[in-house]
């Protein structure tokens, strides 16, 4: 099915003279080391970006000394996190302060594996694959919330209530969105799902309106899901010290640090799947050139990356009541209402 | 690659935690003392319990949430088989739709989605 399989696998049997059993645990044990290398080069690489965006925005230089544009910048603060003692309060709940960055991590891993970086280049494509990185990522609210209420800690117990509100809430329009998007698409699976945008063009154009609506309402909850500005009430620093990681030090921090920004490159990469066609490339330039879509898929989403990092320079932050009204007021009835939509968009034929 | 084979990527991740708290605690340097180990709260001593009682509108929406995320659930195989099904699936689905749409009315008139 993919072709990572096939390669890693036909290499160890045939030349390596390894019996087939063993091969297959060797390439997932290679495969899951291949994403975790992948897991932690992407969140450094986008912790660059967003300080490079920043400055950008701000007509400031940003870091520019470490390795080209300050590449390794981020590759030195992570060292210095490794250096850092691992400590927090004496007051805390032992158990769940411990467990709760494994489920961060392991979510945010677990979203990244199932994505299509190309025709060739797909570790997992389950039949289910949207659904399963809806519910996955909603499992990162666990994490989240443990992490506020285990510090014992009054900021901490704060950011952590406000991120389960906000997550939850914001969920629903992401699910609604993608239902919308699925009754164009006939399908769960990413796969399918970007060959049907290969054979009807982008969904975005081929489902014109009611798309078009579902993108914005999935950028603003995506934004929101992912706890970026102006939607950051979980973290405000301003308020909340920084919220639920006020009692995480050195490498426990950078888990949550991590996991936040893999979760923004995940968001986005739905975005693209659903909407931009995923890993085809515009008007089918490079059509039949292996490989390209990882290019194609890459710099789309790293688009709609940026996009979200010029959200967090344009709109100041929101109050949680409006937040709230923002989301259930207008957000849930918009896409209920889209989802009729593109029901009868589709049902009639109006699509392209 | 086989679905099982997607078990591996939670032991990869507990993996990557423990290692590196590993290597952490292995070069990291170490200090004690009573300030330290007091919850931060910008400086100033906390004041008693924090695992208290909290406000009744999380609760209030995370139960509000819930009917809608199984609807969520309930609408994607709907989604999936409408373009087979056609116009039946439409009215039903609209029918659905209306039912949750008076849930919401009366939560937003019960003001259950105030923020006071």
């Amino acid at each position: 099915m993919t072709a990572n399989k096939t390669i890693i696998t036909d290499f160890l049997v045939d030349q390596m003279q390894m019996p087939v059993d063993i091969a297959f645990w060797v390439e997932i044990v290679v495969v899951a080391a291949v994403y975790l290398g992948v897991f932690a080069l992407l969140g450094l690489f986008l912790v660059w970006m967003e300080r490079r965006a920043a400055a950008f925005f701000q007509q400031r230089l940003g870091p520019n000394r470490r390795g080209p544009a300050g590449l390794f910048q981020t590759i030195a603060d992570a060292l210095k996190l490794v250096s850092k003692e691992i400590t927090g309060t004496e007051k805390r709940d032992k158990f769940l302060y411990t467990i709760a960055p494994y489920f961060v991590i392991v979510t945010a891993l677990m979203a990244l594996a199932v994505l299509p970086f190309s025709q060739e280049l797909q570790a997992f494509d389950i039949n289910l694959g949207v659904f399963f990185i809806t519910s996955v990522s909603s499992v990162a609210v666990i994490g989240i919330f443990l992490a506020g209420w285990a510090s014992n800690n009054k900021f901490s117990l704060l950011g952590g209530m406000r991120s389960g509100i906000q997550m939850i809430s914001y969920e629903l329009s992401i699910g609604m969105v993608i239902v919308a998007m699925t009754v164009l698409t006939g399908t769960l699976q990413l796969s399918e799902i970007i060959s049907f945008q290969q054979e009807h063009g982008w969904s975005i154009w081929s489902g014109h309106i009611p798309a078009i609506i579902g993108f914005m309402i999935f950028m603003i909850a995506g934004t929101a899901e992912s706890n970026r500005t102006p939607f950051d009430l979980v973290e405000a620093e301003s308020e909340l010290g920084s919220g639920y990681h006020s009692e995480y030090s050195g490498m426990n921090f950078a888990y949550y640090f991590l996991a936040e920004f893999v979760n923004m490159f995940i968001i986005s990469a739905m975005v693209v799947i659903l909407f931009f066609g995923g890993w085809l490339s515009p008007f089918g330039i490079t059509d039949g050139i292996p490989y390209v879509g990882v290019f194609w898929f890459v710099f789309k989403t790293l688009g709609v990356v940026m996009l979200m990092m010029w959200f967090r320079w344009t709109f100041p932050r929101f109050r949680i009541d409006q937040l709230l009204t923002l989301e259930w007021k207008y957000l849930i009835p918009i896409s209920m209402v889209n989802i009729v939509f593109m029901a009868l968009v589709v049902w009639l034929g109006l699509t392209f | 690659m086989g679905i099982e084979a997607l078990l591996v990527f939670p032991l990869a991740g507990v993996a990557l935690i423990l290692i590196a708290n590993f290597l952490a605690n292995l070069i990291s340097y170490k200090s004690d003392n009573k300030a330290k180990q007091e919850p931060y709260e910008s400086g100033i001593p906390t004041i008693g319990p924090t695992w208290i009682q909290f406000r009744v509108g999380y609760y209030l929406f995370a139960i509000i949430f819930l009917i809608f995320d199984v609807e969520v659930i309930f609408l994607m195989p709907w989604a999936v088989v409408f373009k087979e099904v056609g116009a039946v699936a439409f009215i039903e689905v609209l029918v659905f739709l209306v039912i949750l749409g008076i849930g919401l009315l009366y939560a937003w008139k019960k003001r259950a989605l105030r923020w006071e």
